[in-house]
Formats: C-alpha cells, structure tokens, sequence
C-alpha cells in the first residue's frame, strides 16, 4: 500500500514534468478536453436552468392544492370521454366544505371554488385583451402562493355580498396604469366598471408558455352576474398534510363522487389534478431535451478524448527507452500502467479546470447581460465534470497505459 | 578512493547465478535464431568477471538472462537459489529491483530529472519512504564521488558523471550484482579508466560485478574472463586465481 502511494506520487511527478516540457502540445492536446468541458457544461447549465424554471413554474401551482375540472391535466387520448362529462359547479365547493365538516381527521383543510373565462380587460383608452377573468371567494388567498405589489385581496363581505371589486395582476396593472397606481380606479370588463382593490405582484410565466400575470380576480357572485357564459369552473382544494397527498386524493374522490351523486358502479366523471401529475407529464420532454442535449455536446468531448488517447500513444512510442530502463530498475507492469493513466488524465483534469473556469466565465457574464435566460451554474456541476474529466483521461489514456505496460523490457531497452 | 588495486582477489562467496544448459531461441519471421544453445555457468558473490565475445555471439542474450530481462527457452537459471525461469513478469521486476544493478552503455537516465531523483527511482520501486531513500540515494552519490552534483540534471553533465550518476542508481539498492553492459562504450578512454577504476573500488568494497564487453583492454580488469562465440562458451579463464576448474560446457 505505502509503496503504491510512492509510485502514485512519483508519477504525479512525472507527468507534471513531462506537461511543463512539452508545453505546446499538452496545451493542444488539453485544448480539446477544454472545448469539450465547456460545451458540456453550459449544456448542463442550460438544463439546471431549465429545470429551475420549471419548479419555479410549478410553485405557483402550490404542492398541497388539489385542482377539481372536467379535463386531466395531461394529453388524453380519448377526448371523447372527458368531453360529454358534467360540467362542474362552483356550487361543489360548499357540499365539499360540508363533507369536510362532518368528517373527523380529515386530510382535506378548505374547498374554494373558482370560475374563469377569458375577456379584455379597459381603463381609459387602454385596452388589454385576453385576460384571465377568475372568480372565486376570499379564501381562494389560502391556496394561493401570491404576494400583493399594492392593496390587499378583496375580503368575505366584498366576496358574499358580490361587490364590483377586483385584485388585478401585474401585468394588467401595467398595461393599464403606467404611470399611476391602479388603487381605487375602475376598471371595465364586459362594460361592468370593477373597483381595484389590489395588485399582484410579478408571479412571471409557466414555461414562457403563458403568463400568470394576465389576470383578474373578482369575487364569484359578480363573477356569475356578468360572466356565466362559456366559462369554467374548477375546484381547489387544500390539503392539511402535503406528505399524505395520496390519501388526501383518494377521500376527495369520494366526496366528489357523493357530491355528484354517482352510483357506485360508475367511473368517476371528474378530474383530480395536481401539480405532480403535471410534473410527470413534462418530465419526460425535459428530460428527452437533456439527454439530447448532452449526447451532442458529449461529441465534442469524445474528439477531445481521442486527442488525448493519440497524444498518450505518441509518448508511449517516445519514451519506449524509457520505460525499459524503468523496467530494469524494478518497474511492475502496474506501476507503468499507472504513469501512464495519470499522465493522461493529469493533462484531462487540467483541460478540465480551465474548461470550467471559461464555462463559469461565460455563464457570469450571460448572466449579468441577459437576466432572464435560463442558466444554473450548480457545485454539482463543478463535481460532475470534474469527474467526467478525470474519467475521460482514465478512459482515453487505458489503451496507450496498456500496451506501455506490456512492453518486453529487453525490446524497449534496445529502442532507439 | 581511486585506489586501483588489481593484485587483489577477493575470496570467492555464495553462488549467486546458477545456470545449467541454458538455451533461448528468437522465432524472427520463418527462421529461428539460436541465440544460446546450452551455456552453463555459476557465478559467485565477490567475483568480477567479464563476458566477452563478437557481436552475434549471444553475449546481449546471455546478459539479458542474468539481468532477469528474459527468461530462457529451456534449461536451468537460479538467481540466489530461486528458480527464475518459472516467474512471472512482477516476480522478475521484484527481482531486478532488489538484486540487480544495471549499469548500461547509453546511461538511461531520466533527462528530466536530477541526479538525486535519478538514483532515488529503485528506492520508490521498493516502497522505501521518501526521507530514507533520499538519505541513501544522496549517500550513494556522494559514494561515486557526485556529491556537489545532487540537483544537476543529466544534460548539465559530462558523460563520464552521468555514468557515474547510473552506478549510483545501480548501487542505491545494495544489489546482489552489479550488470554493466559496455559501460565505457560511450566514454573517451581517459574517461573510461576513471569508470573503470570506480568498478574495480567497488569489487573492493564488497560487490559482485558482471561486465558484458568486446573490449579486450576493459576486460583484463576483471578477474574471470567468460569467452563466447555462436551461443556457447569458448572458455572460460580466472585470471588471478589459475587453479580455479572451468565449468564450461560445450
């Protein structure tokens, strides 16, 4: 063992020489390995990033709110099923809220319902279409990840009694009131001027798919006055316990179905949705992006590799005296093997480090001018290709290390 | 310490080389070379003795056997009573660390490293800890008489220290032999006595040496003189000491 340790460090040694005086061609060489590092490594920034977003993304989607609708939360394939199903009805919410108060250790906290459509949203001469127009009830606030920018959420009595108010989002807002606060204004939707009592603040958009800051939130009876046409609800549901989620959905169903009426003998004609079942369903593309990503870009790093497999054979050939000499001297097969994989991946971890230097470098200064692209520089990053370089060096310098190791001493002794 | 003293014969020791009927044949193409073709021979400690011969004579071959570079196609070799036909390569790298110091015509140093890291790499082999065998390795310089040349590297040295460097790796490791294979082939004559002349103090300081040359003036400074010729021994001559009974086989 201590003498496996001294032939480790005697061949650190060498190969540090042995990089020092062939400067030109380890730099090449590593130029390589350098190249590839980078290209992997901003891949894999480029997918922290993406995942990053994506959490933020399903944060907002709350991780203990289960979302009762008409439609799963994925692609189905069998579209005709969902579409003749009942319709929901905010009214669920209070049979649910009722269950919920009957049922002692309950794992579901508050039913909240919500309605929405889409609808243009005026003040003035600004015009902003397409807007969420959302109606719910004062706890909607419970389930809700949101914070206020100015004002408050509208409160029980604005909520029963179906007051013209409205919290309005960020974006709304900013359309809207440029250079004002929307506090107290009013707003016209459908004609019906609506009194601002809030603005959301930034909450961003999901994927870049759409933005949740288009968006208004009035209380559900006068919601219902004005927009009962082609609009959909949807149910929220809280739970007490987001680690019995399982449980949790499973007692909802079963309120849902007594709520519906359901004989026993049919499916259920609604949809349990949840920001996990979303989750599953886009895993699978991000991670096709990853892999695809890192294949391509680890093309790069496998050109690298064969420099460094071509170099380590050069010096192999080179230094064929050499290894005789260190033969007579008591070299074991292991101990040339070994010099010669460390020569290797000594210049890998080196291509390695300063890959990664430049990849740091690159994604500081992406950072600092282009705020809201996706990158994530991770430690794990760092430790990742770190060990791909040191495993690339191991991989790339076997075959050359090898054939060093199995020299016959009398003929590398005689190599000139 | 350059006290030549080529009266002297020092009392035969051990056998160290035992070989009986050694032969080795090189497969080169469709022909087979018969490099050796029975050569037997013991080889005690405290000898100095030369291998002589032409060039083709099986001389290189016969070396490489003693040094534990190759092994024989058929016959006998024990190296200190162990059988080294039958080991495998580490046993024979294990063998040449511990027993042989090699000596070679070109120097084979390390160009890149110092004389002191030169000398130190039998000790790493050996697993020996970095302060000891930095201790033996100045030591044996300083034996040579290399001492103020511990840091130089060999392009910062004339051919007759670098050789001096080379015994000195070839002593570090106190070995059984010490194989010089032309050691004074790369060296002007002046330089090549002086060499000599370290080789004949270190026979007096207890050393068993093998010298592998064609020079007849290099040779005369051992005390046996093993002749071969076309893979067999010519003969085989104690210099100093006549009454000694040749072992050579035909």
């Amino acid at each position: 063992m201590k003498r496996f340790l001294y032939e480790l460090g005697e061949s650190w040694k060498i190969a540090v020489a042995q990089m020092r005086s062939n400067m030109t061609r380890s730099t090449l060489t590593a130029l390589g390995v350098i190249i590839g590092i980078v290209a992997v490594t901003l891949m894999g920034t480029a997918i922290g990033g993406i995942q990053v977003g994506f959490d933020k993304s399903m944060a907002i989607f709350g991780d203990d709110v289960l979302y009762v609708g008409q439609w799963p939360w994925k692609n189905v394939d069998d579209w005709w099923n969902y579409r003749d199903r009942k319709k929901i009805k905010t009214e669920y919410a209070d049979g649910v809220n009722r269950m919920i108060a009957m049922t002692p250790n309950s794992n579901l906290a508050i039913a909240i319902p919500t309605s929405s459509v889409y609808r243009s949203v005026k003040y003035m001469d600004s015009e902003v279409g397409n807007v969420l127009i959302r109606g719910t009830v004062s706890d909607y606030i419970i389930t809700s990840t949101f914070d206020f920018k100015e004002g408050r959420f509208f409160n029980e009595l604005e909520s029963r009694g179906g007051a013209n108010v409205c919290v309005i989002g960020y974006d709304v807002a900013d359309a809207l009131f440029p250079s004002t606060s929307p506090i107290a204004k009013s707003v016209l939707i459908n004609g019906q001027p609506f009194k601002v009592v809030g603005v959301i603040s930034r909450q961003g958009s999901f994927l870049g798919l759409f933005s949740l800051d288009s968006i208004v939130v009035m209380p559900l009876p006068a919601f219902q006055k004005y927009f009962t046409a082609k609009s959909e609800a949807e149910i929220l549901v809280k739970v007490k316990d987001k680690t019995k989620l399982a449980d949790a959905k499973d007692e909802l169903a079963g309120v849902m179905r007594r709520v519906r009426g359901l004989p026993p003998e049919k499916k259920d004609d609604f949809s349990i949705n949840e920001q996990q079942a979303l989750k599953s369903t886009l895993d699978p593309i991000k991670n096709s992006i990853a892999i695809a990503g890192l294949f391509i870009t680890g093309l790069s790093l496998f050109v690298g590799a064969i420099g460094i497999m071509n170099i380590t054979f050069v010096s192999v050939k080179e230094r064929t005296k050499e290894i005789g000499t260190r033969k007579a001297l008591g070299a074991r097969r292991r101990t040339i093997l070994l010099q010669f994989l460390i020569e290797s991946t000594a210049l890998c971890l080196l291509g390695g480090i300063i890959g990664l230097t430049f990849a740091f470098l690159m994604c500081f200064l992406v950072g600092v001018a282009f705020p809201s692209f996706p990158i994530h520089f991770s430690s794990e990053l760092v430790l990742v290709s770190m060990l791909v370089s040191v495993l690339t060096g191991l991989i790339s310098g076997f075959a050359p290390a090898w054939s060093a190791s199995r020299l016959d001493p009398v003929t590398a002794l005689r190599y000139e | 310490m350059n006290t030549t003293n080529s009266d002297v014969t020092r009392p035969l020791g051990p056998v160290v080389i035992d070989i009986e009927n050694i032969t080795k044949d090189y497969v080169m193409g469709e022909e087979t070379v018969r490099a050796l073709r029975g050569v037997s021979l013991q080889i005690h400690s405290n000898e100095y003795v030369a291998i002589m011969g032409p060039s083709g004579s099986g001389k290189s071959t016969l070396m490489n056997m003693f040094g534990c570079l190759d092994t024989p196609t058929s016959g006998r070799y024990e190296f200190n009573g162990k059988n080294v036909a039958a080991m495998d390569d580490d046993e024979l790298a294990a063998i040449r660390n511990r027993e042989i110091g090699f000596v070679f015509q070109t120097f084979n140093l390390l160009p890149r490293s110092t004389s002191l890291r030169n000398v130190e790499l039998p000790l790493i082999y050996a697993g020996m800890h970095p302060e000891a065998r930095e201790e033996r390795a100045t030591q044996a310089l300083v034996d040579v008489g290399l001492g103020d040349r511990i840091h130089h590297k060999p392009n910062e040295l004339s051919g007759g220290q670098r050789q001096r460097v080379a015994i000195a790796r070839a002593l570090v490791n106190n070995p059984s032999i010490i194989l010089a294979d032309e050691p004074t082939g790369n060296l002007d004559s002046k330089t090549g006595e002086e060499i000599m002349a370290l080789l004949e103090d270190l026979y007096h300081r207890g050393n068993t040496i093998i010298l592998v040359t064609h020079e007849r003036d290099i040779a005369v400074h051992a005390r046996r003189t093993v002749h071969l010729r076309d893979g067999i021994i010519e003969s085989d001559e104690r210099g100093f000491v006549p009454q000694f009974e040749s072992v050579a086989v035909s």
